[in-house]
């Protein structure tokens, strides 16, 4: 079946058997979830202004989570796509997770037991310095 | 008459669909890369979140932009529904709706990238500036060849050929909308 039938296949009934995404009729509503990312949205710009740390760690980022989750699901329809798109994606990013697992402790970290990175640590320093003396000058 | 490639589907999905997913999952590498080294250069250097740094990132800006491309994907989803319908001039307009929301889009990261550079924090500024600037622009590239790819294909839509590439171009779109939901606490929230 040419991919150009295979849109067509799905008009009025959602047909799954060829690959399809299933009935649509009972997906979430696009609009519902449009207003669910547009609330987190409004969360996560707002999480900041309380001033915790751990709270704007969690309205950001947990919030970025959720948000992409739902694209993902809803807008890509990873939900009812067949399992292996789902499996390729994971792939990628277990391939991520291996990346930094295997670079951040060389990057996060300014000393080992017979390294030292002096250009991270001076960097650091001075920036703190000149924060310290340097007036404010930033944008909400 | 189609070659094989394009009609046989080995895993039970179209291929050009396949083609995508394939296309997504490289881009995560891509991106991925660059937001993990982020990641570790921004937890390895507290002065990230200083005022010459992230601090100097406009937050509202970056949400309008997110508000943007939020709107932008729910149009493409609607183009993808009606396309689905067989609607394919109604397909095509919300094709040129997405296709405005990323318009709007690169205009403001134009506008916050004038204003930004004119105030001193330019690529060489340090490694913060370094990332945000290639984060940003690598997915403005995207932003852009995503529009291309839109107008590109509204002809067709509009005249129901070729509905199914409707979708398609939603994946990828709906993919960098994705993106920039990270890119948004990463350079704008977490100070």
């Amino acid at each position: 079946m040419s991919e150009h039938a295979h849109a067509h296949d799905h008009k009025g009934h959602g047909g799954h058997g060829d690959g399809g995404h299933g009935d649509h009729a009972d997906h979430p509503s696009y609009f519902k979830t449009y207003i669910t990312l547009l609330g987190l949205l409004a969360v996560s710009v707002a999480g900041p202004m309380f001033g915790h740390p751990w709270l704007t760690l969690i309205t950001a980022f947990g919030i970025a989570v959720v948000k992409a989750y739902l694209v993902a699901s809803r807008f890509m329809h990873l939900n009812i796509e067949k399992k292996i798109a789902s499996y390729l994606l994971l792939a990628a990013l277990a391939l991520l997770l291996l990346f930094y697992a295997g670079v951040s402790p060389d990057v996060m970290k300014h000393r080992g037991n017979n390294w030292e990175n002096m250009a991270a640590q001076d960097e650091v320093e001075r920036a703190e310095a000149a924060a310290s003396t340097a007036p404010a000058h930033h944008h909400e | 008459m189609r070659p094989i490639a394009t009609t046989r589907s080995a895993t039970g999905i179209p291929t050009g669909r396949l083609a995508v997913w394939w296309v997504i999952a490289s881009e995560i590498v891509i991106f991925g890369g660059l937001l993990a080294s982020y990641l570790m250069h921004r937890l390895g250097h507290p002065e990230f979140g200083g005022p010459e740094y992230a601090g100097a990132t406009n937050t509202w800006i970056g949400a309008f932009n997110t508000f943007v491309l939020l709107t932008s994907s729910f149009a493409a989803v609607k183009a993808h529904e009606a396309a689905q319908a067989g609607d394919g001039p109604t397909a095509a307009k919300r094709l040129l709706y997405t296709a405005f929301g990323g318009l709007t889009f690169l205009c403001v990261k134009g506008y916050e990238w004038t204003h930004e550079i004119s105030e001193g924090y330019v690529i060489t500024k340090n490694a913060f500036w370094s990332f945000y600037y290639v984060a940003a622009g690598i997915h403005a590239s995207h932003v852009v060849g995503g529009m291309i790819i839109m107008l590109i294909l509204y002809g067709d839509v509009k005249k129901n050929k070729e509905l199914q590439r409707v979708e398609l171009i939603g994946n990828y779109w709906h993919f960098v909308d994705l993106i920039w939901i990270f890119l948004f606490p990463l350079l704008y929230i977490a100070k």
